[in-house]
């Protein structure tokens, strides 16, 4: 596995890879605002007030109290040039943290947002060194290999492997 | 029919509380040897027909209820909540679901009639089977504890006569209403037997893998419902709510997809333990896990802790569930602790890129998004625990957080396939790979110049470029499953003189497991590129004059006319559209608004025009009172047909690979001289 992580074509692919993500993000990360553009995002950073629990720029059920007024209050901010964090700030100040459509970022609610990546994070690394730990032992790879030879001595064992390989598929089923 | 359901109810308990107690006394004899006056088999027996009888018991309170809304028996309060003279005939059936105590009873039915099936096939395993049956009696006496004493169906109405109900909620008159809901708690409430046999296997055990081989249907037929309860909820969602989307991150939508998460990693898993033996104590807390979400979707939304913009039902049976989850958690790590030896593994993986680690990548994709969608539904609880405020956690958290966390799963549903068992080489991975490469940037390429883009109004939008990934890495898994395909189907054509078609076919029918698998993976890979189309989402709304018109993406729709419409159960406003493409009109809309006359709430009835490339979507807003003129909200949602598409191919393989394979023998006899072919 390692040899395989060393080799040259490893090497290069991930460089290739590399600048291709880069290229990505960096052409892609050009752009400019403008106020619908930030009307259809912010719209989708807010909850309608009234209840029904929907995105305040999806919110369309039928006679809604709250999402017009809430709506007229949000381009209005947007016409007065505030920036988007003064926007949201404004509307959970007026209406409380709910109004917000996700936890800010700020104090306890950044638990909120690092607590998914976090434990990604440690599972995956859970998962690399187990792996490892199950592949590593060089005493499990001669007690692998020993059987392995041991099984394709063996006729019987041989047939055996065969007849799984041709039943469950290419590299022994799914 | 109040006191005939009430009593059918209490019958169905005390026949669940016999198999429950003399099922274990049985089993518990029968382990230790112990001498009584009745024969162990003889108890077993008696306790397994108790509870044959006990289905039979609940099925009749099902439809004592179910009658009672055909007859409009308003002295039931459940009936005279849910339903009214006027109902069609379908939505009264639908009644049995469409409350609290309604829908509890429809799953404590439904956990019968699994227990049912379960008990009639005992003569595959008797003991194993008997452990499972007295299991899932447990659970059984639980619901039906829950039914006698807390949200009793059959209780009366005591107050004056009435001579209507108060109908149904308008946003459950809708068809699929009719379907969704028990295929939603099919699902929910089939992974209860998959459970009980991994605690009976555990409880008694169970030497091999046998147990697993058992249940392998009973958990693809399970993943299979709650994946189409799933599908059908979001296709409720986008016809019924207005807003033209699918997916709401809604609490309720997230306790249908968490179990959906870890039943699938389960699915996955299990082929470790039958294959190599590996993951045994890994995949009892995955199935385990997965009967959990089950409960704690049922508690999160029908106890009111989390609000929910389609909780129907709602009361304060917190409690009873909270109690029952905690006993079940103490009896598996009870039996757990005590048997955890018999559940030693052969752990070996001769390396990280292979099958065997694919494996446990997948399972820990499918877990951390799992945890994510439970993260972000109980946050609000913590943080009102912590800070003394609830905050909301919607949509934007789980496209930042969650997405990603797909588009690694799409990679690797791609990836695994065409990873061998034990290790690989680079020649082979050079040999498997460059075409799924290829055909992501050819996607991405594709895509790009197809109009999608990752500028929304002029400005960088990270949707469109998750969107964009999504498109290329579904068709990356798309080909790796294809040329898998072709590349064993080319070899048996060849040697055995068919056709591609009749190679293929056969191919299939050698190894259905594998192929169906393969078939969902594709059905899968739709679904995400119809995903992908809700980032580049078009909306226009316009107030609209007789043979106005409004512009969206290359249709223009024209206001034929605006009209009203009534019957017995509710009274409508709608608009004729025209909707026309160049000079051509291409097609007729009629978008709604109905206010149903018992319960008098409005309801939005969307007109929808799917293609493949899009749908438009149009919603009647109703009408500006100034004017007097219909307020019209047009949307157009690109390659949602992808993703019902993609659950039709789901379901295919699904069904694939539920059916047998062809035997080895019957297998040469069909295709002679194959032995390549999977090579």
């Amino acid at each position: 596995m390692s040899g395989f992580l060393r080799s040259s074509w490893f090497s290069s692919s991930f460089k290739v890879l590399q600048a291709a993500v880069l290229a990505v993000v960096v052409c892609f990360s050009m752009g400019a605002t403008d106020a619908s553009a930030r009307f259809v995002d912010l719209g989708h950073r807010l909850m309608c007030t009234c209840g029904c629990s929907q995105l305040l720029g999806e919110c369309n059920h039928v006679g809604c109290p709250e999402s017009g007024r809430e709506r007229k209050e949000l381009s209005d901010a947007i016409a007065a040039g505030q920036s988007d964090q003064q926007i949201l700030d404004w509307f959970a100040a007026k209406y409380g943290a709910t109004v917000l459509a996700a936890p800010s970022g700020k104090g306890f609610n950044v638990v909120a947002w690092v607590a998914p990546f976090a434990v990604f994070a440690a599972a995956l690394v859970g998962t690399i060194l187990l792996v490892r730990r199950w592949s590593g032992t060089k005493l499990i790879k001669a007690q692998a290999a020993a059987a392995t030879e041991a099984a394709i001595a063996d006729p019987a064992e041989r047939e055996r492997l065969e007849r799984i390989r041709r039943e469950t598929g290419a590299d022994g089923g799914f | 029919m109040a006191t005939f359901g009430s009593l059918s109810l209490l019958i169905a308990l005390a026949l669940a509380v016999y198999n429950l107690f003399f099922g274990a006394v049985a089993l518990r004899l029968m382990a230790t040897g112990q001498a009584s006056r009745v024969a162990p088999d003889r108890l077993a027996s008696s306790a397994r027909r108790a509870g044959i009888a006990g289905f039979l018991a609940i099925s009749c309170a099902a439809f004592a209820l179910v009658w009672a809304a055909f007859t409009n028996n308003f002295s039931i309060a459940y009936i005279l909540a849910h339903s009214n003279r006027a109902l069609p005939v379908a939505y009264k059936f639908a009644a049995l679901w469409s409350g609290q105590e309604g829908s509890l009873l429809l799953w404590g039915w439904l956990l019968a009639a699994f227990s049912f099936v379960l008990r009639l096939r005992h003569k595959t395993d008797v003991r194993l089977y008997a452990y499972a049956g007295t299991i899932m009696a447990g659970i059984q006496v639980f619901f039906l504890a829950v039914l006698n004493f807390a949200v009793r169906p059959f209780a009366l109405y005591l107050g004056p006569p009435v001579d209507d109900g108060n109908g149904l909620n308008p946003l459950l008159q809708y068809p699929e209403m009719v379907i969704h809901p028990p295929m939603l708690y099919l699902g929910y409430v089939g992974f209860a037997v998959p459970f009980a046999f991994a605690l009976a296997a555990l409880m008694m055990r169970y030497p091999g893998e046998k147990w697993i081989k058992i249940t392998r249907t009973w958990t693809l037929v399970t993943w299979l419902f709650l994946t189409c309860g799933i599908f059908l909820g979001m296709h409720w969602a986008y016809a019924v709510l207005g807003w033209g989307g699918y997916w709401g991150w809604d609490p309720v939508e997230n306790a249908s997809f968490m179990p959906w998460l870890t039943g699938t990693a389960f699915l996955h898993s299990v082929m470790m333990q039958e294959k190599k033996g590996m993951m045994k104590s890994w995949n009892m807390w995955l199935i385990f896990s997965t009967f959990m979400l089950t409960l704690l979707g049922t508690l999160l939304t029908r106890a009111g802790l989390v609000s929910s913009v389609h909780a129907f039902a709602q009361s304060s049976i917190g409690t009873w569930f909270t109690v029952f989850m905690i006993l079940v958690a103490a009896v598996f790590l009870f039996v757990y602790i005590l048997n955890r030896s018999h559940l030693k593994g052969e752990h070996t993986v001769d390396s990280l890129v292979s099958r065997e680690s694919s494996f446990l990548f997948n399972n820990l994709i499918l877990l951390t998004a799992c945890f994510v969608v439970l993260w972000g539904t109980l946050f609000p609880i913590l943080s009102e625990f912590v800070q003394g405020s609830k905050v909301t956690v919607g949509a934007p958290f789980y496209n930042r957080v969650a997405v990603p966390i797909g588009l690694f799963l799409l990679f690797l549903m791609g990836v695994c396939p065409l990873l061998p068992w034990r290790a690989t080489s680079i020649k082979s991975i050079k040999r498997n790979f460059i075409v799924p490469t290829a055909a992501f940037w050819v996607a991405v390429i594709v895509a790009v110049l197809s109009g999608l883009s990752v500028y929304s109004a002029g400005k960088f939008d990270v949707g469109g470029l998750y969107a964009v990934l999504a498109i290329g890495a579904a068709a990356a898994a798309f080909t790796a499953v294809a040329s898998e395909y072709v590349r064993g189907a080319g070899v048996i054509a060849r040697q055995a003189k068919k056709n591609l078609a009749a190679a293929g076919w056969m191919l299939i029918r050698r190894n259905t497991r594998r192929y169906g698998g393969f078939m969902v993976h594709t059905g899968v890979a739709l679904v995400f590129i119809g995903l992908a189309g809700s980032a580049f989402t078009k909306t226009a709304e316009q107030e609209l004059a007789l043979h106005g018109t409004m512009t969206i993406g290359p249709y223009r729709i024209e206001c034929a006319g605006f009209t009203q419409d009534s019957n017995d159960n509710y009274q409508s406003e709608y608009a004729q559209l025209n909707v026309w493409k160049g000079s051509q009109m291409q097609f007729q809309m009629f978008p709604e608004k109905r206010v149903y006359l018992v319960s008098q709430q409005p309801q939005t009835m969307v007109a929808i025009h799917s293609t493949i490339g899009w749908d438009l979507y149009v919603v009647y807003e109703g009408t500006n009172p100034d004017t007097g003129q219909p307020i019209i909200k047009a949307i157009l949602n690109p390659l949602v047909s992808w993703i019902w598409g993609g659950l039709g191919v789901m379901v295919l393989g699904t069904l694939i690979a539920l059916t047998p394979s062809l035997k080895p023998n019957a297998a040469r006899a069909a295709a002679p001289a194959t032995e390549g072919a999977n090579r």
